[in-house]
This record gives C-alpha cells, structure tokens and sequence, in this order.
C-alpha cells in the first residue's frame, strides 16, 4: 500500500486532477504494468496507432482518376472501407469519399462487382 | 465567370481513333465558340469498365481540362448528351481544390521546419510523463 500512495503522489501533480476521481480503482494497474512491459508490452493490450496514410505521405490531392489510390480503400464488394478499419482521418476521408463517388461515376470504380 | 473544370468521358471501344479524334476536336470548338479555353487534352485509351455501360465492357477514355463558365459547360454537357458514341461523361470543377493545392503547397514551403518541431515535443511528452511514476516506484 505504501508504494502505491507513493506513486500516486507525483502522477496527480504532473498530470492535473483529472485522474484523481479514478485513482483508487486504475492506479495499482498502470503501476504495476508499466515498470515491466514498458514499450514490449504494449503490443498486447493496446492495438498499433493507425495513421493517416495521406497525412503521413503527405498525398495533398485526391484524384478521382488515380484508380489505384482509390482501390486501396475500397472493399472487395467495392464498398468505400470505413475511416475506423482504415485509420484515415476525417478530412481526407471525406475527400476520399467524394473522389471515389465520382471515379465509380465514370466507371473507373464498380459500385458494386458483378455478379 | 470562368472556372476550372475538367471533363471526362468514355467513348464507346468500336469507334476508330480518327472518328475519336473527330469527336474530340467538335467539343474542343464548342468550348472555344462559347468562349472557353481548353487547356489539355488527354487520351488516356481504352479501359476496362468497372461495370457494364451500353452493354459494353471497355471504353476509350478522353480527359478534357477547360476553363469556360457555366453555360459553356452546360453546352458541352448537352453535346455529350446527344453524341451517341459517347457512353458515360463526367463533369468535375477543379478550380476550388486548385486553390486548395496551391495554399497548401504555399504552406508546406514555410512551414517544413516547424512541423518537425512539435513531432518532437509530442514524442518527448509521453516519456516525460511516465518517468516520475517510475522513479518513485
């Protein structure tokens, strides 16, 4: 118990009251888990942070013609891949959308595969 | 009032390359008649339809980038209507998401170091705050 109290101490200073309410409950757990998994461990309880592929590449225009950018977020059916299973954020999935709308418009995408 | 558009369309696979040309060259004086400019013209060849139009299965596609106004594009879209070899058209204004590039691009340019900066401080952040709870651990 005492090196709880302990840990606690300097956590509520650095990072603000807002973990103060949940304090009792959580803190034993990230205490205990973070000393030993550290970095290795995290691969097990938390899933890789997805990002941006057109915010890391740094990709500004989003052409309806480039089939092959498109296809990449489009599902076998030819559904347009939903930002959570993709990682994309809002902004360009938004643009994402638009341009794939009109690539399957122009026949460049299906809207759905034969059959 | 000009803008930017660009105009695709499909022209259907059976149509020889001089008759595509033909086509090409009728849209080309209607945009400059009306008083637009074409500022490219791209054939990007045959491909293969995602989906059946006309019941055909490929199509010569052909990309036009005009700046006329509205009622020039109006024209055009009325032509491409009528046209029979041409199966599928797409309008699209360009202008706006021009604009966009280009501030961005003004901005990648001052920019560049600063954005590094705060990718640092971020990484530097999380460090920070989980070495107090291991000191005293």
């Amino acid at each position: 118990m005492a090196d709880e109290t302990h840990a606690k101490a300097p956590e509520s200073g650095a990072t603000g009251s807002q973990q103060a309410p949940s304090g009792p409950g959580s803190g034993p757990r990230p205490g205990g888990g973070r000393p030993g998994g550290g970095p290795g461990g995290r691969g097990k309880f938390f899933r890789r942070k997805k990002v941006c592929k057109f915010c890391t590449e740094k990709i500004d225009a989003i052409p309806y013609r480039d089939v092959r950018l498109l296809q990449q977020f489009v599902a076998e059916r030819g559904k347009i891949v939903p930002r959570r299973l993709t990682g994309v954020c809002t902004t360009h999935q938004r643009r994402l959308t638009r341009a794939i709308k009109q690539a399957r418009n122009i026949a460049l995408l299906p809207f759905a595969t034969r059959h | 009032m000009s803008r930017l558009y660009e105009v695709m369309f499909i022209v259907r696979p059976d149509m020889a390359e001089e008759d595509v040309d033909k086509l090409i060259t009728g849209f080309t004086t209607t945009v400059t008649n009306g008083g637009g400019v074409v500022k490219s013209v791209e054939k990007m060849g045959r491909r293969k339809l995602a989906y059946l139009v006309r019941k055909f299965n490929d199509g010569n596609y052909v990309l036009l980038t005009i700046e006329a106004g509205g009622p020039v594009v109006l024209e055009l879209e009325r032509r491409l209507r009528v046209t029979e070899p041409v199966i599928k058209f797409i309008t699209v204004r360009m202008d706006e998401e021009e604009k966009r590039l280009a501030k961005l691009k003004a901005l990648r340019g001052t920019r560049r170091k600063v954005s590094a900066e705060p990718a640092a401080q971020e990484a530097a952040a999380p460090a920070e705050a989980s070495e107090p709870a291991q000191a005293s651990a």
